[in-house]
């Protein structure tokens, strides 16, 4: 069956095609978007099929190389179009197209009457193609393409209602900063794998992996790889300082949240560390700082997430808190910890995400929660799955996120340090507190909404809703710590993947099972404290609220504006440069340079560019002269 | 090799050029004789092409030396008739559009492209001069083919004055080199190349090669000539200058500098490197800032020259392969998006403002989706074919220990995404403009040109995604 | 007999004066002179090497390189008068309708 791993990747890209292609010949919503959404779930159904097959192997022969055909092949450099079937790929395959299913059916409804219908499912469908090539590649530069594919597809469909106004911006604004942002982690993981080329002689996952297990703990030169790898992987994950473009990224519809911006595509840098451990295993120092942007991404993100009033913006500051928890296991060393976490968190982020939809869609887009309240009545399925989710989330035993993040956490400590600990348990007060906010303020306060007739739903939606609910209880038991005196059965399923970079690990073995329980024993009742916090604040005292932001106005406005990180930017970099452009440079020579750059350096370079144009004059005879320099540098170099 | 071989070996250019002549009789007899033009020039490209293919195995040189043919010739042969075909299809509607339905056109076509075909195929300078002088003179021409477009003519004047300058240092290198080694072919100067090694003459004749190459390709700074041209020639024009005489002059450029001088020294390889990063800084840095698309396209064309120049300053096998891959998929790209280009341009030099672009996605979604697949495969987006001949340019830099370069080579692609993304983000995420809207009749596509693009499109999709294809002819090339 | 270099001298004169007068003139038919005399300093060191190596590439290369100039001539006057009917003058400093 792992022949046919290529079929779940096919499957999605006639999707692609169909719809991209004969979509708007199609007048009927329902065959574009049942196909589209079939495709994907016939790629979780091949998933599936060779998962079955994995399962019944013994545990070594647990791994295949599947080759179509070769791509790029010349003297020591040979990539192919080959596919790695192993544990971790194939559990990755099976998120992706499960989860990517569900949203697909989802939008159906969601995206009905929308004019782009056809097109948005044909990006979907070309998402889930390019995320699958990113999780199945064997190489390097096969997880390039699918790295730069999902980005592409994460710019298109946030800016998939173009002409609607976003804040300050409009949404293509908001593609625009996501796909530039990006650009910047992508050239870090280029130089990386140059780097990596250079060194290993290959992009193989095989003969990199199976060199660097020969390599000493601490060398440098994978020190650097390591670091610029991790750098791609700020961008794509949203981690500090590269985080500033996934907020904005909320400007797509809700499904391309759900799917891309929380459960799938942000954790492809999570995945790339994860199938990369053995190298990371060798650099301890980028070991030590992933695991500090992540631990600190997760406190200032989940701060952020306290006082947001946009409901996806608020959802939005969590996954990257999340996102940050995940790192923060990669860096301990906890892979598996980290992966576990990233098949709860999509589940139950996939989950709020389609709620915060479904709120929407019943109170015509409304986003602000301070105009919700009271749901409660009018979208009781929604309400009950959103609640468990907010549980799940909050790390409320026994659901899912309880057991994810209690291991990331019993990670921290027992091989990072209690300080990590420390951050990852301040982030996860703060996660149950925003959870437990968003949920009264949107459906248990009394109603704000005005004149609106709020409805649930309709089935193609909510279904969705409840099987990822049903998921987001019980998926945290294929995970029990060992502790509870069984088997952790999703270790054990992805211990071929890490054993390599585990035997690099020096660890301490600090196992007390009395700490895990005590630890585990305090962020439950952290978690409860946060939730309790929330209900009493929000759902009873008011009052207090308005009075706490009264009094510490300062704080919650710094926070609430971000820690005005925008502002910031925006003053040192971009404005400075403005102003001097605007003062010096169209006065002298009246002419604007294109418009809507986002960040400062574009800004930097494009006034560069409007003026070094000028050079180029027109007069034919200054061009010979330019020509005579250039021979003269050229004879005194050769020379 | 008898003569009768020498002569299939160079069909391709004889059926060519034999095609020219014969249009140039046929203009003469028939006032309107732009049509049969039109169809015998696609018949010989067609031919010409074939037997590219058809004489790939043989291998060797003609007429005692001075020719290459088969392998290396072929492939340059080939891909020259591909894009010269390509030119044609798309030129006839735009001729029309803009009153200059002149079967003119497709003699210049013709003759340009056996002059490139000589040129990448000359295994003596004297044949690599007398190509370059084909190929330039009747680009000259055509870029002043519009001749009562002031523009137009303008761009005529300064790339003639400007070529014919670098020609004279060109020849002038031509002439150093003779002078120091008795010869100018270039299998006898590859054979006796140590003994030029502390030749001064010798350097200084390769130098001025340098240059009057670096001229052919719009590298910086000999690149000065290239905007001015390409915006103001007519746009099918533009593209075949732009893409197809620069793939030729990378063609000689290989030939000479890797070939025949044995891929030359450190300072002279220091030197291509210093001028592959001055063009890739200034063609990006400056096409960020332009506002018409003709000019921001040759401004972009500056900063490919400098990509593949990587390939030639590492001077190694991937460099080489890279620069031939390069080579046609700059082709397939860069005529392709002048193709959108002048099938969006309307009547006298309209609609080539960037902005002119807007919602064009959605009015034309084919064109749309074509014009953004050139764009990303500029830019170098995996799975198109700029992508992988950006990975072998920049990994044969890193071969040939020169990290920077495939560094800066990294960076310049980063700029270069701004711009190219505008065009997109213009098609796809700006409202239309009003006023075309209304006349939505001033748009037409002919099938000629929408098959032109459509079939670079599938081109670059399929040597990305199937690069073997092509680069498995590149391991045996004499 | 004269030395090669005295030719060589000779020729880089005149390429020198070819690339002056490039530079410096106005008139487009006065700088397609000058590049008529870059072409022909360098026929001349090509005549002269030739002579002292003693073999005929090199005078062979001059016919090609006239026949080339005269192409070039012809195909840049036709240009010139072509600008000359659309904008009344053949001065370089005011042909720059394209630029930046």
């Amino acid at each position: 069956m792992h022949k046919y791993i290529g079929l779940a990747l096919i499957f999605p890209l006639v999707g692609f095609i169909i719809n991209g292609l004969f979509g708007w010949r199609i007048k009927k919503e329902k065959v574009i978007g049942w196909f589209g959404s079939l495709t994907v779930g016939a790629s979780f159904i091949v998933s599936f099929l060779i998962y079955l097959e994995l399962v019944r192997l013994p545990f070594y022969e647990r791994k295949f190389i599947v080759e179509y055909f070769s791509w790029i092949k010349t003297g020591g450099l040979d990539i192919s179009f080959s596919y790695l079937v192993d544990p971790l790929s194939i559990l990755m395959a099976m998120v992706v197209t499960g989860v990517g299913f569900l949203i697909h059916i989802y939008s159906i409804g969601y995206m009905h009457g929308d004019r782009g219908f056809a097109r948005f499912f044909a990006y979907l469908n070309l998402f889930i193609f390019m995320m699958l090539t990113l999780v199945l590649a064997d190489n390097y530069l096969l997880m390039f393409l699918g790295w730069e594919g999902v980005g592409l597809c994460s710019y298109l469909l946030i800016g998939f209602w173009y002409d609607k106004p976003f804040e300050k911006m409009t949404t293509s604004d908001a593609g625009r900063k996501a796909f530039i942002v990006n650009r910047i982690g992508d050239f870090g993981f280029l130089i990386g794998l140059f780097l990596m080329y250079k060194y290993f002689g290959s992009l193989n996952f095989n003969t990199v992996f199976s060199i660097a297990n020969k390599l000493q703990v601490g060398d440098s030169t994978v020190f650097w790889i390591t670091l610029l790898l991790f750098v791609g992987a700020t961008g794509k994950s949203a981690q500090i300082p590269l985080y500033v473009w996934l907020p904005d990224a909320m400007a797509g519809p809700t499904p391309v949240s759900a799917l891309i911006h929380a459960a799938t595509m942000v954790t492809a840098g999570v995945y790339m560390i994860a199938r990369s451990s053995v190298l990371y295993a060798l650099a301890p120092t980028t070991m030590e700082i992933v695991a500090i942007i992540g631990a600190l991404t997760a406190v200032y993100a989940a701060s952020m997430g306290l006082v947001q009033n946009g409901i996806k913006k608020v959802l939005a500051y969590s996954t990257i808190s999340q996102l940050g928890y995940m790192f923060l296991a990669m860096g301990v060393g906890a892979f598996s910890a980290g992966i576990f976490h990233l098949t709860t968190h999509a589940f139950f982020k996939a989950l709020l995400f389609l709620g915060a939809g479904a709120v929407m869609h019943a109170l015509d887009n409304e986003e602000d929660i301070q105009k919700m309240g009271g749901l409660k009545a009018h979208l009781p399925i929604t309400y009950k799955t959103f609640f468990i989710a907010s549980l799940a989330i909050a790390g409320i035993p026994p659901l899912s996120g309880f057991f994810s993040k209690d291991e990331i956490l019993w990670g921290a400590y027992s091989q990072g340090s209690f300080w990590l600990w420390l951050l990852g348990a301040i982030g996860a007060f703060m996660t149950a507190f925003y959870m437990f906010r968003l949920v009264a303020l949107v459906f248990e306060t009394p109603p704000r909404y005005g004149a609106k007739h709020p409805h649930e739903a309709p089935k193609v939606m909510t279904l969705p809703l409840i099987v990822l609910g049903f998921f987001s209880v019980t998926a945290g038991f294929i995970g029990i710590p060992e502790s509870f005196g069984l088997k952790n059965l999703f270790h054990h399923w992805l211990e071929p993947a890490f054993e390599d970079a585990n035997a690099k690990l020096i660890l301490e073995s600090t196992h007390s099972t009395s700490t895990e329980f005590m630890l585990m024993f305090i962020s439950v009742l952290i978690s409860v404290g946060g939730i309790l916090l929330a209900r009493y604040l929000y759902l009873k005292r008011m009052n207090i609220v308005a009075k706490l932001t009264q009094t510490f106005s300062g704080v919650y406005k710094l926070v609430y504006n971000k820690y005005y990180v925008d502002e910031i930017y925006d003053t040192i970099v971009v404005k400075p440069i403005k102003w001097g452009s605007e003062k010096l440079l169209w006065r002298f020579f009246d002419v604007k340079v294109i418009d809507g750059i986002v960040n400062g350096s574009a800004r930097v370079t494009s006034i560069v560019s409007s003026v070094v144009r000028f050079v180029q004059n027109g007069i034919v005879q200054f061009y010979a002269v330019v020509f005579l320099i250039g021979i003269l540098i050229i004879l005194w170099i050769i020379f | 090799m008898n003569f009768y071989n020498d002569l299939l070996g160079i069909s391709p250019v004889l059926i060519v050029s034999l095609a020219g002549l014969i249009v140039v009789i046929l203009e003469a007899l028939f006032k309107k004789g732009e049509t049969i033009s039109y169809f015998l020039s696609i018949i010989s490209l067609i031919l010409a092409g074939l037997f590219a293919i058809y004489t790939y195995s043989m291998y060797s040189t003609a007429f005692n030396g001075m020719v290459a043919v088969g392998g290396y010739a072929s492939f340059f042969n080939f891909i020259f008739c591909v894009g010269a075909l390509l030119t044609i299809l798309l030129s006839k509607d735009y001729l029309a559009k803009r009153n200059i339905n002149y079967g003119e056109f497709y003699i210049l076509v013709l003759f340009a492209t056996a002059g490139m075909m000589f040129l990448a195929s000359g295994v003596d300078l004297i044949i690599t001069f007398l190509g370059i002088e084909l190929m330039s003179i009747s680009l000259y021409v055509l870029a002043a083919f519009a001749r009562t477009d002031p523009k137009s003519n303008e761009a005529g004047l300064k790339y003639l004055l400007l070529g014919a300058f670098a020609t004279g240092f060109l020849l002038f290198g031509i002439a150093f080199i003779y002078g120091s080694t008795t010869t100018t072919n270039l299998k006898v100067i590859s054979a006796n190349f140590q003994n030029y090694q502390n030749d001064f003459l010798f350097w200084l004749g390769v130098g001025l090669l340098l240059v009057g190459f670096s001229f052919k390709v719009a590298a910086v700074p000999f690149h000065m000539w290239a905007p001015d041209v390409y915006e103001g020639a007519p746009t099918p024009a533009s593209g075949f200058m732009s893409a197809v005489s620069k793939s030729a002059a990378f063609g000689a450029f290989v030939l000479v500098f890797i070939f025949g001088f044995n891929g030359t020294n450190e300072q002279v390889r220091y030197a291509i490197a210093i001028i592959s990063v001055l063009s890739m800084a200034l063609g990006n840095i400056i096409a960020l800032s332009q506002t018409n698309i003709k000019r921001m396209l040759a401004y972009s064309s500056i900063a490919h020259a400098g990509y593949i120049l990587i390939g030639l300053a590492s001077a190694n096998e991937l460099g080489k392969q890279g620069v031939l891959y390069y080579s046609l998929a700059y082709i397939l790209m860069q005529v392709g998006a002048f193709g959108v280009v002048s099938i969006v341009e309307r009547e006298e030099n309209k609609a080539l403002n960037i902005n002119d672009y807007a919602g064009l996605g959605h009015r034309k979604p084919l064109i749309g989706v074509l014009m953004s697949i050139f764009m990303f495969s500029l830019t170098g987006f995996p799975p198109f074919a700029g992508f992988v001949g950006k990975y072998y340019l920049f990994a044969s830099a890193v071969q040939a220990k020169m990290t920077w370069l495939a560094v800066a080579g990294v960076l310049a692609t980063l700029v270069s995404v701004y711009y190219y993304l505008n065009v997109v983000i213009n098609m796809y995420l700006k409202e239309q403009p009003a006023e075309v809207l209304n006349n939505p009749e001033q748009e037409k596509i002919s099938i000629s040109s929408a098959f032109a693009v459509l079939i670079s499109a599938i081109g670059i999709f399929i040597i990305g995604i199937l690069p073997t294809l092509v680069t498995r002819y590149f391991e045996k090339l004499f | 007999m004269i030395p090669l270099s005295w030719y060589l001298f000779l020729s880089l004169i005149l390429f020198t004066i070819g690339v002056l007068g490039v530079l410096i003139r106005r008139n487009a038919i006065v700088i397609f002179m000058c590049i008529e005399l870059m072409l022909n300093s360098v026929n001349l060191a090509l005549v002269g090497f030739s002579s002292y190596i003693g073999n005929e590439i090199g005078q062979m290369l001059v016919f090609f390189v006239l026949v080339v100039a005269a192409a070039e001539v012809s195909v840049g006057l036709a240009i010139i008068i072509a600008i000359f009917r659309n904008r009344l003058t053949v001065n370089i400093d005011e042909i720059n309708l394209l630029k930046w």
